[in-house]
């Protein structure tokens, strides 16, 4: 088997007495969409702050194709190629949707902290920023400053600096969360291609989307995997049935 | 909406569109200095408008960190002063011929003043940088009463409380300016001023300085975009503290003479108001403010001895009723009358500018008449031939009248705006 794109051994997180992340191993390999579930306060965000470099883990690693990086700063996790996006919208309010995008693609276009060259005078950057806002279909608004954007167009621009980077690894907290049916949909197609050829990781409370998008989903419960598997077995799992999908409607199987 | 024909090109603003906003408002500038002198103006003029063009400096410099980075500092005269400092010390050094300083005109000083600056920032931004918001704040207070104190313990560098003083005409001449009469000075701190205000506007085109906007808004994000949002701040810090030294180093050649007052907390208050009033949000607010301040500091002084008040009352002002300065004003009055209804626009900003002159006329018969009183010395404001007493009641007829009728002007025509 080859190296997975992201790996989680024996990840273990806790605030003081209180342990919110608990024995988390998980294997997931390039190219796979891979949905984490499970009920409010199971530690699904406390995770992607793990793997993200947000928090440093109690004990554990996690590996980035192969390569430890639990304990890096997270700005050094980004460029390793593993790129995340938040719960609440979290952008860069007073800049333009286009300067907000820009931000995104100078780390991956070699900018690095340049202070002797003009940004706009890069042709690369202007020419990838326009790529990314177009694949965002967020090209329109360009110019309108980021606070001004209504909410779907907002996680969208979320999304847009997320991918921004070129990262292989992407994760996604709750992308669709507060959506109306027909937004949901848009953002669904926007994640489909985003993720094209890339690992996704998603956190996801809408079960159509997660039925609809994963190739693999795992359930935290209390701090715990409780299953790994396609959504087929997802599905038909009891010990699932039981913690978390209870009673809740399960979308009916697309043939 | 995909249209392919459209390309990135499209996004950025047309060439005409760049010349008009970044170009043309320099050049303006540029040509405002140059035809300064041709006016012929008196010595008084050129004091203040060289105290201007350092104040330009020295609050734009504020506002990389302020505005642009969201770092509220509290000891910003600190690199000024420093800047200033070394700048001094170069004049006295090319003065005696050391080393190589003899082969460098006076004219460059300024430069010297940035790299005093920029090591200060380097130094005190190490650690001072890894926190924003109130940490930073405090810290920055803490150091600026840190260097305040070492400067009276120090004296080789900073002169105790003479300070250190130098003669600027000395060293190479550049450009047949012997830097003596004021007339000469000018044109070497109008050069440092428009090199100051293009190279500040230049930094906000840089990727350094977009990170240094976007760690502004969200120092998280930055993190997962692939930058440290601690060396975007640190590095940041550094070029602002250099522009500073610049300043200082203006200061320097046009003063002669630097003292610990430089570095004290009251000139990094006063900086913090000019950028402030003049408006954080804007590249250009803090030239507005510097302009005005000055202004204030140096003629208001003249007139009344309570001018520190008015400062304070229009600091409030400000900070309370038009956060965005007086940039945010200026620019709103020109969206105003160019939007919808230009001329109902036009009444209600007449109706406030009356509303809040009344407010000013009650403000300033109540200071002058009370600093009078208090005085005790018997005095009597005594405006337009007006025999204003503290037992007149005239004088405070005078006070509440025009403030009343002012307070009423400018709700009325908030409550006209908000009917609309």
């Amino acid at each position: 088997m080859s190296t997975p794109a992201l790996s989680l051994k024996g990840l273990n997180k806790s605030f003081g007495p209180a342990k919110i992340i608990n024995e988390v191993s998980l294997d997931i390999a390039p190219g796979e969409r891979h949905a984490i579930i499970g009920p409010n306060g199971a530690g699904k965000s406390t995770l992607f702050n793990l793997i993200s470099g947000l928090y440093t883990p109690t004990s554990g690693t996690v590996e980035l194709n192969g390569e430890a990086i639990s304990g890096m700063p997270a700005h050094e996790i980004n460029k390793k190629g593993l790129s995340r996006s938040f719960q609440v919208s979290n952008i860069f309010t007073n800049m333009t949707v286009r300067e907000n995008v820009r931000c995104g693609v100078l780390h991956s276009m070699g900018q690095g902290y340049a202070w002797w060259r003009n940004i706009g005078s890069n042709k690369a950057v202007q020419q990838k920023t326009w790529e990314v806002l177009e694949h965002c279909a967020l090209t329109d608004k360009a110019n309108v400053p980021a606070a001004l954007l209504p909410y779907a167009d907002q996680r969208a621009l979320e999304i847009a600096i997320t991918i921004a980077g070129g990262a292989d690894v992407i994760l996604l907290d709750e992308p669709t969360a507060g959506m109306s049916h027909s937004e949901t949909e848009r953002a669904v197609n926007l994640i489909r291609r985003a993720s094209e050829g890339k690992t996704l990781v998603i956190v996801e409370h809408d079960m159509g989307v997660i039925f609809d998008l994963a190739d693999r989903i795992s359930v935290l419960v209390y701090g715990e995997i409780i299953a790994s598997a396609p959504p087929s077995e997802i599905r038909g799992d009891p010990a699932v049935r039981e913690a978390y999908l209870g009673d809740e409607e399960l979308p009916e199987e697309v043939a | 909406m995909s249209d392919t024909t459209r390309g990135f090109a499209d996004l950025a603003p047309s060439t005409g569109a760049k010349f008009r906003q970044r170009t043309l408002p320099i050049l303006i500038f540029a040509a405002i200095l140059f035809a300064i002198p041709m006016a012929g103006p008196s010595r008084t003029f050129y004091t203040l408008a060289h105290q201007m063009g350092i104040n330009i400096v020295f609050a734009l410099s504020y506002n990389m960190i302020l505005g642009k980075g969201g770092l509220l500092s509290f000891g910003h005269a600190v690199y000024f002063g420093l800047g200033g400092y070394l700048a001094m010390h170069a004049m006295n050094w090319i003065e005696d011929g050391v080393g190589i300083w003899g082969a460098i005109p006076m004219f460059f000083l300024p430069l010297v003043g940035f790299a005093g600056g920029a090591l200060a920032g380097a130094i005190i931004g190490w650690p001072s940088c890894r926190k924003a918001g109130t940490t930073f704040a405090m810290i920055s207070l803490g150091v600026a009463e840190l260097i305040f104190a070492a400067a009276f313990m120090f004296d080789s560098f900073f002169g105790g409380e003479q300070g250190i003083s130098g003669d600027r005409m000395n060293g190479i001449e550049l450009f047949g300016l012997s830097m003596g009469p004021i007339d000469e000075v000018y044109w070497f701190i109008a050069f440092w001023t428009v090199v100051g205000v293009i190279g500040m506007w230049a930094f906000t085109r840089t990727p350094l300085g977009k990170l240094s906007e976007a760690t502004r808004d969200n120092a998280q994000r930055v993190q997962f975009i692939g930058y440290n949002p601690q060396r975007v701040r640190y590095l940041v810090f550094i070029f602002a503290g250099g522009f500073a030294g610049l300043a200082g180093g203006m200061a320097a050649v046009n003063y002669e003479i630097f003292t610990p007052d430089a570095l004290s907390l009251v000139p990094s208050g006063f900086v913090l108001i000019m950028a402030y009033v003049g408006g954080i949000t804007y590249f250009v607010g803090p030239i507005f403010g510097a302009i005005l301040l000055t202004y204030m500091q140096s003629m208001l002084s003249d007139f009344t001895e309570a001018w520190l008040l008015y400062l304070g009352v229009l600091f409030i002002a400000i900070v309370m009723f038009a956060p965005r300065g007086i940039a945010g004003v200026v620019f709103g009055f020109l969206d105003g009358v160019r939007g919808e209804n230009p001329g109902r626009y036009f009444g209600r900003w007449i109706m406030r500018l009356v509303g809040i002159l009344l407010m000013l006329m009650g403000l300033i018969v109540l200071v002058e008449v009370s600093v009078r009183w208090s005085n005790g010395y018997g005095e009597v404001y005594e405006p337009f031939g007006l025999h204003l007493g503290h037992g007149n009641v005239l004088s405070w007829l005078l006070v509440i009248l025009p403030a009343v009728a002012g307070v009423w002007l400018t709700r009325f025509a908030s409550k006209e705006e908000e009917g609309q």
